[in-house]
């Protein structure tokens, strides 16, 4: 980024192309930022593009995502034009992460908050130890995805692969299509009309137009976390 | 982690390009294993002409060549691997090199095939290697984060054990010396204690029976347990498959003019037309094979 770009004014947009700029120089622009709206040029792949935000900015990013491709956003609202690799968002704190294309794995690993929307569909462990976030893929989810989800909302308008939410504890999970198997302790809950309402919230937070009446709910059986007395004898 | 890339052409106007291509991809995924580098180029007629064979092997320090008594020989010395090509048959040429140099370790043999093998930063390799002017239709590469094995040339990949065959293998094999064991009561030589040896024997031991790329790979998926995504090559083939719970990634490009593979998107970023390419991850436990048309 040449001086000209970084001293422009609020409101503004400020580009980096990453064919010259090296991810470090913006991820410390973004982390203690002079504007409030960014482009990223040319990705090309490269991973941590624009991890550790930690306020309400803005960063469209044009072209594939490495790894951890926004990472710990903490208010940040960003958006990936194409494919995200590996752990997208992960351990995301607030704002929302747009992946207009496709995700690798782990994408919303162990996330608090905020809301991650993937175009396209995201590969295994989706949601993998999640813990608040709201995950919505328009497309489909690979297995072992919401594994050991503790909490948030994750809504699959495709087919889940096997092992959905497999030991589970609090986090819904609501699938449109097909699911391969249920993880252990995962099994398939009754939709309420409360559940219909977060989920027609969800789906209209990602710009998606389902029925939310075409879904169904998962969750925990809650038989795996807590120890049972009648082991007690084993001991 | 290791770094994993591959390239199969379909479009042969682009095969004076094909080492161009291979240095950039593999200039992408050093990060994932700096250590050593292997590459393997098929169709590279500057190390193995029309009509001959060529032998890709370690020479112990020293070696002399002439020493082979081969006409019209052509030796090619890139860094520890020397290619030694002549209008023989392979096996004939393979035996020749063994018999002259009993310590040598031979790293790849065919009619259409040149494998290199050294250590140091692979951006430096391939220079040494002098990839950037190779060409031909297909060639894979592979940088190496040790973990089963010393880091030594002939512990990169890629493992060419057969004719014209290449493996190169990011993870590692849990139960290699069962079935290492296997192979050699069926009479199967080893040149190292390397897990990823194994794979490359096993694929070759299934082809070398008249199965396909496909076959062979299902075949391994069955019998192997363990961390892989691997990439096979033939002497007509281009062959990917990942373990069925997919550890190690994987990431497919595909055009009219080309299929690539690597390990991350970042070392596809450069092919000429990736903003319209198929890119897709590989499904875990599912074999994807290619065929020269």
């Amino acid at each position: 980024m040449d001086a000209f770009m970084k001293d422009g004014l609020a409101g503004d947009t400020i580009t980096f192309d990453l064919a010259s700029d090296p991810v470090r120089a913006l991820n410390a622009e973004l982390h203690d930022p002079s504007g409030k709206v960014y482009e990223v040029l040319h990705p090309a792949g490269a991973h941590a593009v624009a991890a550790g935000i930690d306020r309400g900015i803005t960063v469209d990013v044009r072209g594939h995502a490495g790894y951890y491709a926004a990472g710990m956003n903490d208010g940040g609202i960003v958006t990936i034009h194409g494919n995200a690799g590996t752990g997208v968002a992960e351990n995301m704190m607030s704002g929302t992460v747009r992946v207009t294309g496709d995700a690798s794995q782990s994408a919303g690993a162990t996330a608090h908050g905020g809301l991650l929307v993937i175009g396209g569909s995201a590969s295994m462990r989706c949601g993998i130890s999640m813990k608040g976030v709201d995950i919505v893929v328009g497309g489909s989810v690979g297995s072992m995805s919401a594994f050991m989800a503790q909490a948030g909302r994750m809504v699959v308008c495709g087919d889940a692969g096997d092992g959905l939410g497999d030991s589970i504890y609090e986090a819904r999970l609501y699938v449109r299509g097909t699911v391969g198997t249920l993880g252990a302790d995962c099994v398939e809950k009754p939709m309420r009309d409360e559940h219909r309402a977060e989920l027609a919230e969800l789906l209209a937070a990602a710009d998606l137009d389902h029925d939310p009446g075409g879904f169904r709910r998962y969750g925990s059986a809650r038989r795996l976390y807590h120890f049972t007395s009648e082991h007690s004898g084993s001991y | 982690m290791c770094g994993i890339v591959g390239l199969h052409l379909r479009d042969a106007e682009l095969y004076p390009q094909l080492g161009r291509l291979l240095e950039s991809m593999l200039c992408g995924v050093v990060e994932r294993g700096p250590d050593s580098a292997g590459v393997a180029v098929y169709g590279d007629t500057r190390r193995c002409p029309e009509g001959y064979a060529a032998v890709s092997v370690l020479l112990p320090p020293g070696a002399d060549t002439s020493g082979l008594s081969l006409d019209g020989a052509l030796v090619t010395p890139a860094g520890d691997t020397t290619i030694v090509a002549a209008p023989i048959d392979v096996d004939t040429l393979v035996e020749r090199v063994r018999a002259t140099f009993p310590t040598a370790v031979v790293i790849g043999s065919g009619h259409d095939l040149a494998v290199y093998k050294g250590t140091g930063h692979p951006r430096d390799l391939a220079a040494t290697y002098d990839l950037a002017e190779a060409h031909g239709w297909q060639g894979l590469a592979h940088t190496r984060m040790a973990t089963e094995s010393a880091v030594t040339p002939a512990g990169c990949h890629p493992f060419s054990v057969g004719p014209d065959q290449c493996l190169v293998h990011n993870g590692s094999f849990s139960n290699h010396a069962t079935i290492r064991r296997e192979l050699e009561r069926e009479g199967v030589r080893f040149d190292s204690a390397n897990d990823s040896e194994v794979g490359a024997r096993f694929v070759a031991s299934r082809l070398a029976q008249g199965e396909d790329l496909e076959k062979a790979l299902l075949a391994l998926r069955e019998t192997f347990d363990g961390f892989y995504t691997l990439l096979v090559t033939s002497a007509d083939g281009f062959a990917v498959v990942r373990d069925p719970i997919a550890c190690k990634p994987a990431v497919v490009a595909e055009t009219d003019a080309w299929v690539a593979m690597a390990s991350e998107f970042r070392a596809l970023a450069g092919l000429p037309g990736i903003e319209s390419a198929r890119l897709y991850e590989p499904e875990p436990g599912k074999v994807y094979a290619w065929t020269r048309s």
